[in-house]
């Protein structure tokens, strides 16, 4: 943290100070400085902890009354629904809080895409972000398995089989995963253990994502590196600090309409039957957040290519930063990137689409031409546009003129706006 | 501030879209005016005590709910019966307790803190007694069932004759709203089989909608304080949120640049 010297005013914060600098820290938090055209798409960072907050803490008294038994696991939920005060709020906090997660990480995910917010200098902090991704989902598929409904059961044999795809050993890894020739009590409690672990994981993994975007700085809608401070720039408190809180407000406001209203919309009802491995649902779907992937794994006919297919598309990510080789991050100058952006967009919104019907006819000849545009964006229209796209002249600085005969800062304002 | 707006409406519709795909599995079911729906729903009392009075009469001689409690009907939000008469509900049925100090078991009439007398010692128990198929718990049965109170309700009223070329086996039934229209549970109501106490004219579609409450109750105990709740944390947040961006603004205004 490159800042100016701090220097505590009272004699004690000093000697504190000296031995463990969390008043430089304090200071550095509230000075950052932070572009001041920045829009609310950029609010999402403080929603997603916000966000991992909330489950760390319902999710904690939660496991005080919840018992990782497969006898006792859907008995013990009921008894949070029903007995423990206030225990229905804290289960559906946590519940529909998860896909609220997702919701906001997914935002957040699109915007560093429009605004390349992924490009020199900020591979570090991207790379970190799709492995907090990574973790979310295995929490988030770990926690569906706790209440032990139907879905929990057979989701989890659906996806712990998957590793049975892998040559010669993945029998051995599957049984090795369950901890016995089932799902079964052994596979709860190891869920349970890594659900409880992941989450502070991920808190880990937070606290290096910020400290890495403290480094460069934010980037802005304009895409621009900007000096710091300068007039670009305002501090993070309080200018941020009273954005980012109103967003969160805002957000709290469908987080709650969710929780208080249609607790039970985003789950699956028959996840409010106990599990059973002698009966096996009409249709066993993920939550909706893993929808898109579940998609590209139906839509290989091999299992294994399936797999990795599956896999490629989180993995894939990782490697955007090298992968788009355009000079110019912010998708407001790349007029052409613009609508591939889009188009990937409803891409994703397809698969999602078809991940929830079954795999077959119509939705798996979509699905198919789906995933292949998945990929093809990525691996094949990205870099070529890098290469070809005529983009817009872009301006010096943020409040600055630009140099002559380019668009003027009011223009690059409003085309600041996603739907521009 | 148009572009907060902007998500905004995207994560309304995202909402909207959620609910929609659910709405678009569903088969048409048979609808009434349901109390506990909307922002401020809350259970029609007397239903609910008749709701009771059905399933004790007639479900409970095959399905379970093991997940309430005598006490539970006493309960504000419940059905609300008095403390005597839950108490009295409770003590005409007989609970196996134990062991006693000769290590036998023994039978009591129950208590307020007793959990709703199963029809049946166990899962094995029920099968054999309904021709292999077990009639489910019905604690959230609700919940468990894609088209929720709708689905039950239709269910209940949804036996017919087989169309031609539907041949039915020994105890399945025909019902239009079944999964697969085949159900092993026979046609339970019949006009007058209940006689409310409160005098209601037990109709099919009367007895329908009273149990059907009654389930919406087990199953979400806790939905009127949830709805009350509810009401109270949006306005809270809703005025929070405008104190917030009145204050947002004004310390916005410090620099020249919109918010």
């Amino acid at each position: 943290m490159s800042d100016q010297e701090y220097t505590p005013k009272s004699k004690f914060g000093k000697w504190f100070n000296d031995r463990l600098p969390l008043l430089t820290l304090a200071s550095h938090l509230t000075d950052y400085p932070t572009p001041k055209n920045l829009n609310y798409w950029w609010t999402f960072g403080g929603i997603l902890t916000f966000c991992l907050v909330t489950q760390i803490v319902t999710g904690l008294v939660l496991a005080m009354h919840y018992i990782a038994h497969a006898d006792m696991a859907f008995d013990s939920v009921e008894h949070i629904m029903r007995d423990v005060n206030y225990g229905w709020l804290i289960r559906y906090i946590h519940a529909n809080g998860a896909s609220m997660f997702f919701l906001a990480v997914y935002i957040h995910i699109f915007r560093s895409l429009f605004y390349g917010s992924y490009k020199a200098p900020r591979e570090i902090i991207w790379i970190l972000g799709i492995i907090i991704y990574l973790l979310m989902m295995a929490a988030a598929f770990m926690g569906y398995v706790l209440p032990w409904g139907q879905m929990s059961f057979w989701g989890a044999t659906v996806i712990t089989n998957l590793f049975s795809a892998i040559p010669l050993v993945g029998e051995g890894i599957v049984t090795w995963l369950w901890g016995g020739y089932s799902v079964d009590n052994p596979t709860l409690t190891r869920f349970f253990t890594l659900h409880y672990l992941i989450p502070f994981l991920i808190l880990g993994l937070v606290v290096l994502h910020i400290w890495a975007l403290h480094i460069p700085g934010n980037n802005n809608p304009v895409g621009i590196d900007v000096k710091k401070p300068s007039k670009d720039t305002v501090p993070f408190h309080p200018y941020i600090v009273i954005k980012d809180t109103f967003a969160l407000l805002m957000f709290g406001i469908v987080f709650a309409f969710f929780v208080f209203y249609t607790p039970n919309i985003l789950g699956h009802a028959d996840n409010y039957i106990e599990a059973n491995p002698l009966v096996t649902p009409a249709h066993i779907v993920p939550e909706w957040y893993l929808l898109p992937f579940y998609a590209i794994l139906r839509s290989v006919p091999d299992k294994l290519l399936g797999v990795i297919a599956m896999l490629s598309a989180i993995f894939i990510l990782a490697a955007l930063p090298w992968l788009d080789t355009s000079k110019i991050r912010s998708a407001v100058f790349r007029p052409l990137y613009r609508q591939f952006y889009w188009i990937l967009v409803a891409d994703v919104l397809i698969l999602g689409y078809v991940g929830a019907m079954p795999a077959e006819g119509l939705y798996l000849l979509v699905a198919r031409v789906a995933t292949a545009y998945y990929f093809l964006h990525f691996l094949v229209i990205l870099p070529v546009l890098g290469w070809k796209e005529k983009t817009l002249p872009i301006p010096l600085s943020i409040t600055e003129p630009i140099l002559g005969g380019s668009p003027n800062l009011a223009t690059a304002k409003n085309k600041e706006s996603l739907n521009s | 501030m148009k572009n907060f707006l902007k998500i905004f409406s995207l994560i309304i519709l995202f909402s909207g879209l959620s609910l929609s795909t659910q709405a678009a599995e569903k088969v048409e079911y048979l609808k009434t005016d349901w109390s506990f729906k909307g922002l401020f729903g809350k259970f029609d009392r007397a239903a609910l005590q008749r709701g009771y009075q059905v399933y004790t009469e007639v479900c409970s001689s095959c399905h379970s709910m093991k997940y309430l409690s005598y006490r539970n009907l006493a309960e504000k939000g419940g059905p609300e019966f008095t403390e005597q008469q839950a108490k009295a509900i409770a003590a005409s049925f007989e609970v196996t307790d134990g062991p006693n100090a000769d290590g036998e078991m023994f039978t009591r009439p129950g208590k307020l803190s007793d959990k709703f007398v199963m029809p049946y010692e166990n899962i094995k128990a029920a099968q054999a007694a309904n021709g292999g198929a077990y009639p489910p718990d019905m604690s959230v049965l609700v919940k468990a069932r894609g088209g929720g109170v709708d689905y039950i309700y239709s269910l209940l009223q949804g036996y017919e004759d087989p169309p031609a070329g539907v041949t039915l086996d020994d105890g399945v039934y025909y019902n239009k709203y079944m999964y697969g229209n085949k159900i092993k549970m026979a046609n339970q109501l019949s006009d007058g089989l209940v006689e409310y106490s409160d005098g209601t004219t037990a109709t099919i579609e009367q007895m329908s909608k009273d149990v059907t409450t009654f389930l919406m109750w087990s199953a979400e105990p806790h939905l009127e304080s949830r709805h009350q709740m509810g009401f109270k944390a949006i306005v809270y947040l809703i005025i929070l949120t405008i104190l917030v961006y009145y204050s947002m603004k004004r310390i916005w205004s410090r620099i020249e640049t919109e918010v």
